[in-house]
C-alpha cells in the first residue's frame, strides 16, 4: 500500500513538473507573458514609414525601454502609418513635444522606437499623440541618395 | 524439356515467397489497426480502475524523466555553443535565444523525446508483454475472462500517451536553461536581449502548441508500435529479442518520417 502511495505521488509530481514546464515555455519561451503584463496607458504616433517595426518591438527613452509598440496600423486617409505605443504607467512624465524616432538596433538589428524628450511642463496622457515623429530610416534610400548628391558632384 | 520445368517451378516459387511477404505485411498491419481500435475501445474500463493507468504513467514516465532532462540540459548547451558560433559570424549572438528555442520547441524537443522514450520505455513494454505472451500469462488472463488488451495494453497505452506531451515540454524546458547557460554565462550574451529576443520571436500557438501536438502524435506512434510488436511477438525468446528490436528500429523510423509529414503541415506555406 505504501509502495502505491508512493507512486501516486511521484506521478502527480511528475505530471506537476511536466505542467511547470509547460508553463515556462508559454511565459519565458514564448511571447505569452509580455502582451497582457503590466500596467499600461496609450499614446499614438504617426509615421511616413515605419520601416520593418514589429508589433511588440521595444520603446525605449534614453536607451531604457519604458513600452513596446502594441498595434501597426494604415491610415486610409493621410496614406500613414498608425503605430500605438502601450508605455508603462511608471514612466507617465513624458512631455508633448517629445520626438518618437524610428532607430535600427545594429546594422541588421531590429528596430525599434526611441523616444527624445522635449523641454515642455505638459505631458502625454493615455490617448495623446506625438506631435514630431521621425521615420525609419530606409538603407536603400540612403544609398541613391548618396549617388545622386556624388554624381552632381562629380558635374561641377 | 525437364531442366524447362525446373526454372519454371523455381520462378514461381520465387514468386510465391515474395506474395506471402506481401501478405504477411498486410496483415501485420491489420492486426496492428485492430489493435489500436480495441486499445481505444478499452478506455472506458480504464476509467473503472485509474490506479492501472498511474502505474504505467509511473513506468513510463516518472523512469524516463531523468534520461529525458539530462539530454534536453545537453542538447540545450550543445545549441548554444553551435548556434553561438555560426551567429557570432553575422554579428548577431542576440538572436542566439530564439535559434535555441525555436528549435528544441519545434523540433528537437518532441523528436529526441520520443526517440528517447522508444529506446528507454518502448523496448521495455515490448519485451515485458513478449514475455507475458511467452509464459503464457497473456492466455491465463482470458482463461479467468479477462480481457488481457483491456486489462494489459490499454493501460500502458494511455500512460505513453500522458507522458509524451510532459516529458517534451519537459525536454525543451530544460534545454532552453541549458541555452542559456552556454549563451549567458558562458559566452557572455546580454541576459535581457537572451529572453527578449526570444519571446519575440516564438509564438505561444504557432511554436509551442504545435510541439505538444508533435509529442502527442508520437506518444501515440511510440507505444502503440511498442505495444502491437510484444503482443504479435512470437512466443519464444528470439520472437521477443526480435520484437524489442524491431520497436526500437521501426518507432525511429516512424518518428522521423512523421516529423517530416507534420513539420510539412504545420509550418509550410
Amino acid at each position: 500500500m505504501a509502495r502505491e502511495r508512493m507512486i501516486e505521488i511521484l506521478v502527480g509530481a511528475f505530471m506537476a513538473a511536466g505542467f511547470v514546464a509547460l508553463f515556462f515555455l508559454a511565459m519565458q519561451v514564448s511571447n505569452l507573458s509580455a502582451s497582457g503584463g503590466g500596467d499600461v496607458y496609450r499614446l499614438t504616433a504617426r509615421f511616413e514609414n515605419v520601416g520593418s517595426l514589429k508589433v511588440r518591438s521595444p520603446v525605449t527613452m534614453a536607451g531604457v525601454r519604458v513600452g513596446r509598440v502594441a498595434d501597426i496600423r494604415f491610415d486610409k486617409s493621410t496614406y500613414e502609418a498608425v503605430v500605438a505605443l502601450h508605455i508603462e504607467r511608471g514612466f507617465d512624465t513624458i512631455p508633448d513635444d517629445t520626438f518618437a524616432s524610428i532607430f535600427t538596433a545594429g546594422l541588421l538589428g531590429e528596430q525599434y522606437i526611441g523616444l527624445s524628450p522635449g523641454g515642455s511642463d505638459v505631458y502625454l496622457a493615455e490617448g495623446d499623440t506625438f506631435m514630431h515623429t521621425q521615420s525609419a530610416i530606409v538603407l536603400e534610400q540612403m544609398i541613391g541618395q548618396f549617388l545622386f548628391k556624388k554624381a552632381e558632384e562629380g558635374f561641377e | 524439356m525437364a531442366k524447362e520445368v525446373g526454372t519454371a517451378s523455381a520462378m514461381l516459387n520465387a514468386l510465391a515467397r515474395l506474395g506471402r511477404t506481401g501478405l504477411n505485411a498486410l496483415e501485420r498491419l491489420g492486426r496492428g489497426h485492430l489493435l489500436f481500435v480495441s486499445m481505444i475501445a478499452g478506455a472506458a474500463s480504464l476509467a473503472a480502475r485509474p490506479n492501472l493507468l498511474v502505474t504505467q504513467t509511473y513506468n513510463i514516465g516518472v523512469l524516463s524523466v531523468l534520461i529525458v532532462t539530462v539530454s534536453g540540459l545537453f542538447v540545450g548547451m550543445v545549441l548554444g555553443l553551435q548556434g553561438f558560433y555560426v551567429l557570432s559570424q553575422f554579428g548577431a549572438e542576440e538572436s542566439l535565444g530564439v535559434m535555441v528555442a525555436a528549435s528544441l520547441v519545434r523540433e528537437l524537443g518532441p523528436v529526441v523525446t520520443a526517440l528517447l522514450v522508444a529506446g528507454r520505455a518502448g523496448s521495455a513494454l515490448t519485451a515485458e508483454i513478449g514475455l507475458m505472451k511467452a509464459t503464457e500469462q497473456l492466455s491465463g488472463l482470458e482463461m479467468m475472462a479477462v480481457d488481457p488488451i483491456k486489462r494489459i495494453l490499454t493501460p500502458r497505452f494511455f500512460g505513453g500517451l500522458v507522458a509524451m506531451p510532459m516529458l517534451a515540454a519537459m525536454f525543451s524546458a530544460v534545454g532552453a536553461l541549458g541555452g542559456y547557460f552556454v549563451g549567458v554565462g558562458l559566452l557572455g550574451i546580454d541576459d535581457g536581449a537572451f529572453w527578449s529576443q526570444m519571446q519575440n520571436k516564438i509564438d505561444l500557438h504557432e511554436d509551442v502548441y504545435n510541439g505538444v501536438i508533435k509529442s502527442f502524435v508520437f506518444g501515440v506512434v511510440v507505444t502503440w508500435i511498442a505495444l502491437f510488436e510484444g503482443y504479435d511477438a512470437m512466443p519464444t525468446s528470439v520472437g521477443v529479442s526480435r520484437a524489442t528490436t524491431r520497436t526500437v528500429v521501426h518507432s525511429a523510423l516512424a518518428v522521423l518520417c512523421l516529423d517530416f509529414v507534420l513539420t510539412a503541415l504545420m509550418f509550410g506555406e
